[in-house]
């Protein structure tokens, strides 16, 4: 059985990344003969003499015209022990949103730096918000090392700064790999190269194929927002009441005893349905129905959660934020707020912080957030929500803005979760495995 | 591959990637049914649409699907899929939507195209369809893997009341949680098999024993080579002078126009032949059988800014 394992690449510029996906692609078989025909006629096109493995990913027309990545990819490759999927997220400062968006179902993510310039100043930008997001594992690519003739105190030199600014960011040592690799000619990458036989680490492949990913469930309190009552009312099932979610964290199993939020109901779960029958038990990730002891008034928004740990609803919301929209944040503003199946209109009542993401540290209390800004506020809502701390769950601890007027997404809301700053002796309480290890979708 | 496999590092995997991807489908579609009013599934009778429709079932179970298919017909089918679609519909207690392509050209909103294909025409009957009907989420069998313009498409994926797709202006999508608003006219093209490959659908209609058009597997067929594909003889053109039919042994990798559908020689009779054929494939199965996708390096990225599926 093999499992499934998502993964984000985030990078400058010229890094390089489209060429290590491309070449990660390349190398495990995942393109076939028409694909590579294309990249090559395309490449001869444009009086390349190699292909140009780039051209594999750059979907759109101004992307290959321009020779940018604009937008996430997601790409797809298998090896016998895993199924990969893999969000391209592009490098320039003005799509950082778009790398927001990778991370945030991301269970592991490769950095990319140049072999010849080490971590610069979007490295450290995109680590903050690998950070901030909670992605469990972090990989830097040092990337062109055939550029720096294979040279071995170049490699250490940045690995040693890069597992530092990380390690202040909350990572744990053994969450954080570093790979001398080059995309151009794969070394290290799925292949071992010979041009480094200083490194005995994995390649990136072999790291992707057998770093740890699966939380353990029992580690973390069950929580299912309800999304769906199925109500059949047909001969064959007049009184089924079940209800659909998707189960957010922890595990559910029948006989279990949960409450049922906002309202505050305490039930039994009687059965964990599914159209192939009941379930012993349901892990997070899967989608299945339940059919609960009492006859409750429950529905879409309602959340499922263990007995033994309820969050306390609230219609204050502590929380971060990274801007995504080009109209910037100020206090005052009236938004939607999306947590879990549940939208509501909020308000946002204070702009307390911004992020620098070069100082890691707090600036305090500006008059605006602008695009790519991570701010810390305060929201209050319509109605209490039943929020989890994001460090302690990825899931029930997000929530989207959105605009109320045009429907668009305005940023990723994260409850609590403030990055440590070196100045709060730089680990972030319990942030290592266990609570950054809540698996995405 | 073998000689990069390491070994295993003592952490056991709890969930398989086929039941993920089933549960992130499912999420999908229980989000939709629970934030618009009038969902429809787009289908083709094709295998990624067959798989659509069980996904939906098991969405909500033991109720029906709470929504209805839509086919947009070109009237250059294959009788198997039409056969086939009419079943699938009677034994589940679906509810079908066809918009015929043939009326659009009998009272002259469309002109049948000099070459006879008829894919590119089924844009203005779907988009017809839709504002009629205002549906305003409309579900697709897309997957990312299919194609460079395909893999950056969100899940979630906005359209104006032109039905276009404008890849700037695409939302973030965060975490599983969709934002599906949007303004009257607009509507949401929803891909629940968005992270699914050719070779996931195929492991996953083996595991759960979904039936499809029989035209999926090998059988003998009559046949004639253009483009370097075989295509089958039609009421769409074919074959023309110069091109001779042929029987062949043959099965179809999609589903769409019987006049630019080729069917790739195979002897792959079973699920299980299909999947090992698949997995041996050099060619995508856009690339081996899809004349419309060939067209140009951005041909479907200018197929979806029109509003194609």
């Amino acid at each position: 059985m093999s499992d499934l394992l998502r993964l984000a690449t985030a990078g400058s510029v010229d890094d390089g990344k489209s060429t290590l996906v491309g070449r990660l692609l390349h190398d495990t078989k995942s393109v076939l003969a028409d694909q590579l025909d294309a990249v090559q006629r395309a490449s001869a096109d444009r009086g390349l003499e190699v292909p140009d493995l780039s051209l594999l990913v750059d979907g759109l027309r101004a992307e290959r015209e321009q020779g940018i990545t604009i937008d996430v990819a997601y790409r797809y490759f298998a090896t016998p022990r895993r199924s990969f999927v893999l969000a391209d997220t592009p490098g320039h400062v003005q799509y950082t949103r778009n790398t927001v968006t990778g991370a945030s179902t991301a269970q592991l993510a490769v950095l990319l730096v140049d072999a010849r310039n080490g971590v610069v100043e979007q490295t450290r930008r995109h680590a903050a918000v690998l950070a901030l997001l909670g992605v469990p594992h972090l990989v830097l690519a040092v990337n062109k090392i055939d550029l720096v003739d294979y040279d071995e105190s170049a490699f250490r030199l940045i690995a040693k700064e890069f597992t530092a600014h990380a390690t202040a960011l909350g990572y744990a040592e053994s969450s954080v790999r570093t790979i001398p690799v080059s995309a151009l000619h794969g070394d290290n990458v799925v292949d071992r190269s010979a041009n480094t036989p200083w490194y005995d680490g994995p390649t990136l492949l072999e790291h992707l194929e057998t770093v740890p990913v699966q939380p353990d469930p029992h580690e973390v309190p069950f929580r299912m927002p309800v999304q769906y009552v199925i109500r059949p009312r047909s001969a064959e099932y007049p009184d089924y009441r079940g209800y659909a979610g998707q189960v957010a964290a922890g595990t559910v199993s029948e006989g279990d005893e949960v409450v049922v939020l906002p309202a505050g109901l305490r039930t039994r779960v009687t059965r964990v349905d599914t159209m192939d029958g009941p379930l012993a038990e349901a892990r997070a990730g899967r989608s299945v129905t339940l059919l609960l002891a009492d006859d409750l008034d429950i529905s879409r928004g309602d959340m499922i959660v263990a007995a033994e740990s309820v969050p306390q609803p609230t219609d204050e919301l502590d929380a971060t934020l990274c801007w995504l929209a080009e109209k910037p944040l100020r206090p005052g503003a009236r938004v939607l707020v999306k947590h879990g199946t549940r939208t509501v209109p909020a308000i946002v009542t204070d702009l307390a912080s911004r992020f620098d993401e070069q100082k890691l540290s707090y600036a305090d209390a500006p008059g605006s957030l602008q695009l790519n800004d991570i701010g810390r506020v305060l929201l209050r809502t319509a109605e209490p929500l039943p929020a989890d701390d994001y460090t302690t769950n990825r899931r029930t601890g997000a929530f989207l803005v959105i605009d109320s007027s045009d429907g668009g997404t305005l940023a990723a809301g994260l409850v609590g979760a403030a990055l440590p700053v070196p100045d709060d002796a730089g680990r972030r309480p319990a942030a290592d495995e266990q609570a950054l290890l809540t698996p995405g979708p | 591959m073998t000689s990069t496999v390491t070994q295993a590092s003592g952490v056991g995997s709890a969930v398989d990637d086929l039941e993920a991807l089933e549960s992130e489908a499912i999420h999908i579609f229980r989000e939709v049914a629970g934030e618009f009013d009038r969902p429809v599934v787009l289908f083709s009778g094709g295998k990624d649409s067959t798989v659509l429709v069980h996904l939906a079932r098991k969405a909500f179970w033991p109720a029906p699907v709470p929504f209805p298919l839509l086919h947009v017909d070109t009237g250059h089918n294959f009788p198997e899929v039409i056969e086939f679609r009419d079943r699938l519909v009677a034994e589940h207690g679906l509810r079908l939507v066809v918009a015929h392509v043939q009326d659009w050209i009998d009272d002259g909103r469309l002109a049948e195209r000099p070459d006879g294909t008829r894919n590119p025409l089924q844009t203005v009957p779907l988009l017809d369809t839709i504002a009629e009907h205002r549906f305003d989420a409309v579900f697709g069998g897309g997957r990312r893997d299919e194609e460079r313009a395909r893999a950056k498409e969100r899940i979630f994926s906005l359209r104006n009341a032109f039905g276009q797709w404008e890849p700037r202006r695409q939302r973030p999508e965060l975490w599983n949680l969709y934002n599906g608003r949007h303004r009257p006219g607009e509507h949401v093209r929803v891909f629940p098999l968005s992270n699914w490959t050719e070779l996931d659908v195929w492991r996953y209609i083996a595991r759960e024993g979904i039936e499809l058009p029989s035209i999926y597997y090998a059988h003998e067929r009559e046949v004639f080579r253009r483009d370097g594909m075989w295509l089958t003889s039609g009421p769409w053109g074919g074959p023309r002078d110069g091109e001779t039919v042929q029987r062949k042994t043959v099965r179809y990798r999609t589903v769409g126009d019987g006049s630019c559908t080729g069917a790739v020689e195979s002897n792959a009779a079973t699920v299980a032949d299909v999947i090992a054929e698949v997995q041996a494939s050099r060619l995508t199965e856009r690339g081996a059988t899809r004349a419309d996708d060939r067209l140009s390096e951005a041909a479907m990225e200018d197929r979806k800014r029109e509003g194609y599926f």
